[in-house]
């Protein structure tokens, strides 16, 4: 029987491993370029550490033959994993050039004492991007000698517990679904209650909470809003309105707060301005100092007032400037308030400035033209500005079939306004139009 | 067994009639009752969560005894992938038909179906269904769209209306109205059958027709103001108001629209409509549970001394 010299066939054993590594190195490269790929919608999964998709049987056979000594030192299959990859690393370093981005992987900073034969290879190689040409390789050698271990092969029952069988994540998927029951990430946000469903229809939103991790990224962000003092039960909230707050740095977001306490806001009021307009903190120191110059200035409020304002709407803080540019425009050109009737209007109902300019303009034509309110009386109850215009209508028209429609309060059974407009229309039947609800339903079926 | 959402989206499924207030589109209302459905259909408490069973190994103490004792213990925990949080609401769309639409100006009955009861909608629209409108007009003004919100073309003068007037023209009217539909409903008028059908008022025209006024009565006249009652169909709304237009121009006068208001379509009447502080699921549910039990009640009533319909809808 033929027998191969001694020297030949470790080298066999070597040679076919090595070939498995390179198969699974240029895998490697797939996976890397599959995350570079950018897609709406679409999750794609990191992988932390390759080693975890390769097949066991050639981390076996590795470890059995190649390095005899690492198992008996490490039963821990991720430290094995590790040195494995070392084993690879300096078996390639000791031979060839390597391109080290491609083969390092996880933290290596240990140097292998390996019993592997170095194998002199006669034809001189070099790697062409982490990979080895095959060719010379195969010229020395007989590749028909089978592999020493198989696929089929048994294990001992032992080495099948210890054995991490990675789960069948996709590497690409159109729902977080699929990543939620191994990701710890998304299982401690679904404690938090926030709502995944929504954040993954949006844009690469999804992807980005699969890579993030908990201990690093997300936890100090949870505890800096905390000590902030936004309320547990918010927080939820605070990340399905705006997950970015997740991957905006820390010293951004506590210069921010700093500027915001240095405007004299108190820490409650920061709290709740940032519970209730969750992209706050996102916004740059520069953009909310011009914001609120803008409004102490158009407004000419004093400083208190101001703060007082933005603390009841921060979205004043967040959004366009243009929309509240035009709705002061509209009040004071078109509906003709004044310059202090405006500010006191401001004062009351903020929500004014962020209003609909169309719905603004059809509630104070008909309030004004047509149940002839004027201006002075608008000024003090500025809640009907902010009202339903269907509402105003029917109740309006209610009471004037009723002949109780008097808004002057000079004369007798004077309506407020207050109360025509905040009621629910149970109230408002039995005290203001002293009539049933089912009266009231009635006239609006002949309307 | 269905969800519990399953089983009151299966309550929903049936016809029902609201009142869409003057000055709003059809659509917004269509949108706003599909939301509020939704609302109330995912409202309903979701399943019990599922749970998966994941082994996990007992750390071997001695290894170098080579012990063989292997412990796994299986461990329930949840299945985090079917949680609301992650799944999002059960239903997201339901379908919402409209029956005969109202415009922006109009007001009134607007008949909305469910789910399977869509095709019942489209069933109930064929069959020629008349409507009932309340047409609120004003002398003396021409307007470019028939309406009081167009641009005024002309103004005239109207003292010389008087309610009989008025009434004399639209009695000529429908005297043409009745004389279109006798021609379209394509029936011989030598026969007994149609003489008979024609005496209680059921002829329906025969496949397409124009928009035919079966019913036309004055119901108030103060000059300038006067109301029109109207049963018609085919119709649309800016015929109404032209019709109104076509009054003033036979008074010698003119006259626009101030008012379109249905109050009855077809079996819908405007009793029963929900006006919109009562466009939630609850209500939805109890207004179709009634439409149903008023069908059978009247199905019965007419099957009862063998009387056979036919131009009536018969849906249930």
């Amino acid at each position: 029987m033929y027998r191969p010299p001694s020297h030949v066939t470790m080298s066999c054993v070597f040679i076919t491993d090595i070939y498995m590594a390179l198969t699974c190195i240029q895998h490697c490269q797939r996976c890397t370029s599959l995350l570079r790929s950018r897609s709406v919608g679409i999750t794609t999964l990191q992988y932390s550490t390759d080693a975890q998709h390769w097949p066991a049987a050639l981390w076996n056979s590795f470890i059995v033959r190649v390095l005899p000594s690492v198992l008996q030192r490490s039963p821990n299959p991720s430290q094995t994993r590790q040195r494995w990859n070392l084993g690879v690393r300096s078996y390639c370093e000791s031979h060839a050039k390597v391109q080290p981005s491609q083969t390092k992987h996880g933290n290596t900073d240990e140097l292998p004492e390996t019993d592997m034969v170095s194998y002199q290879n006669p034809v001189s190689h070099q790697l062409i991007d982490g990979g080895m040409l095959l060719k010379e390789w195969q010229t020395a050698f007989d590749l028909d000698d089978a592999p020493g271990h198989s696929a089929l092969e048994e294990i001992s029952h032992e080495e099948a517990v210890h054995m991490n069988i990675p789960a069948a994540l996709p590497p690409v998927s159109i729902s977080l679904k699929d990543y939620v029951n191994e990701s710890e990430t998304l299982g401690k946000l679904i404690q938090l209650g926030v709502q995944l469903w929504k954040l993954e229809q949006r844009p690469n939103v999804g992807s980005m909470l699969l890579r993030l991790d908990f201990q690093t990224d997300v936890t100090p962000r949870l505890v800096f809003l905390k000590q902030l003092g936004v309320d547990d039960s918010r927080l939820g909230y605070l990340i399905s309105h705006n997950p970015f707050i997740l991957t905006e740095s820390l010293e951004n977001l506590q210069a921010r707060v700093a500027y915001l306490r240095s405007k004299k806001f108190s820490a409650e009021s920061v709290a709740s301005m940032v519970s209730r307009a969750p992209y706050l903190l996102n916004f740059s120191v520069k953009r909310m100092d011009n914001r609120l110059g803008f409004y102490q200035q158009q407004l000419g409020l004093s400083a208190q007032k101001t703060r007082d304002v933005v603390a009841r709407l921060p979205r004043l803080l967040c959004g366009s400037l243009e929309t509240v540019k035009e709705n002061l425009k509209i009040c004071k050109l078109e509906m003709g308030f004044r310059e202090n009737e405006l500010q006191h209007i401001v004062t009351v109902i903020p929500k004014v400035l962020t209003a609909n300019k169309r719905k603004l303009t059809q509630i104070f034509d008909y309030i004004h033209n047509t149940m002839n309110i004027p201006h002075d009386l608008i000024v003090k109850f500025p809640q009907v500005l902010n009202a339903k215009y269907l509402r105003i209508k029917e109740r309006h028209l209610f009471l004037q079939y009723l002949d109780k429609a008097q808004y002057d309060p000079a004369k007798p059974n004077y309506i407020c306004l207050d109360k025509l407009v905040s009621l629910p229309d149970e109230a408002f039947c039995t005290e203001v139009a002293s009539a049933t609800l089912k009266d009231f339903e009635l006239f609006q079926k002949t309307m | 067994m269905a969800r519990a959402s399953v089983r009151v989206f299966h309550k929903l499924e049936g016809l029902f009639s609201i009142y869409k207030p003057p000055g709003v589109h059809w659509k917004l209302v269509r949108d706003t009752i599909e939301t509020n459905l939704l609302k109330g259909i995912n409202a309903a408490p979701p399943p019990a969560p599922r749970q998966r069973v994941q082994f996990l190994a007992e750390p071997t103490s001695v290894v170098a005894e080579g012990s063989n004792e292997l412990t796994l213990s299986a461990a329930s925990v949840p299945a985090l992938a079917h949680h609301p949080l992650v799944s999002g609401p059960e239903f997201l769309h339901i379908g919402v038909g409209v029956g005969h639409r109202l415009d922006v100006f109009s007001s009134g009955v607007l008949v909305l179906g469910v789910g399977q009861s869509n095709k019942a909608l489209t069933d109930l629209y064929r069959s020629h269904v008349t409507r009932d409108y309340t047409l609120e007009g004003e002398l003396g003004m021409a307007t470019d769209n028939f309406s009081h919100t167009g641009r005024l073309i002309e103004r005239t003068t109207y003292d010389h209306i008087t309610r009989d007037k008025l009434e004399r023209v639209l009695a000529m009217m429908q005297g043409s109205n009745q004389k279109a539909l006798l021609t379209y409903s394509k029936v011989d008028m030598s026969t007994q059958g149609a003489y008979e059908l024609a005496v209680k008022g059921e002829l329906r025209p025969d496949g397409k027709s124009p928009p035919i006024m079966t019913g036309l009565r004055l119901l108030h006249f103060q000059p300038p103001h006067f109301t029109l009652e109207v049963q018609c169909l085919n119709e649309t709304q800016r015929y109404l108001c032209r019709i109104l237009h076509e009054v003033g121009l036979e008074l010698r006068s003119t006259a626009v629209c101030k008012g379109v208001r249905r109050t009855r379509d077809g079996p819908f009447t405007i009793q029963h409509a929900l006006t919109h502080q009562h466009w939630t699921s609850t209500d939805v549910i109890q207004a179709i549970r009634q439409y149903r039990s008023s069908r059978k009640a009247s199905k019965a009533k007419h099957t009862q001394p063998g009387k056979d319909t036919g131009t009536t809808d018969h849906l249930c």
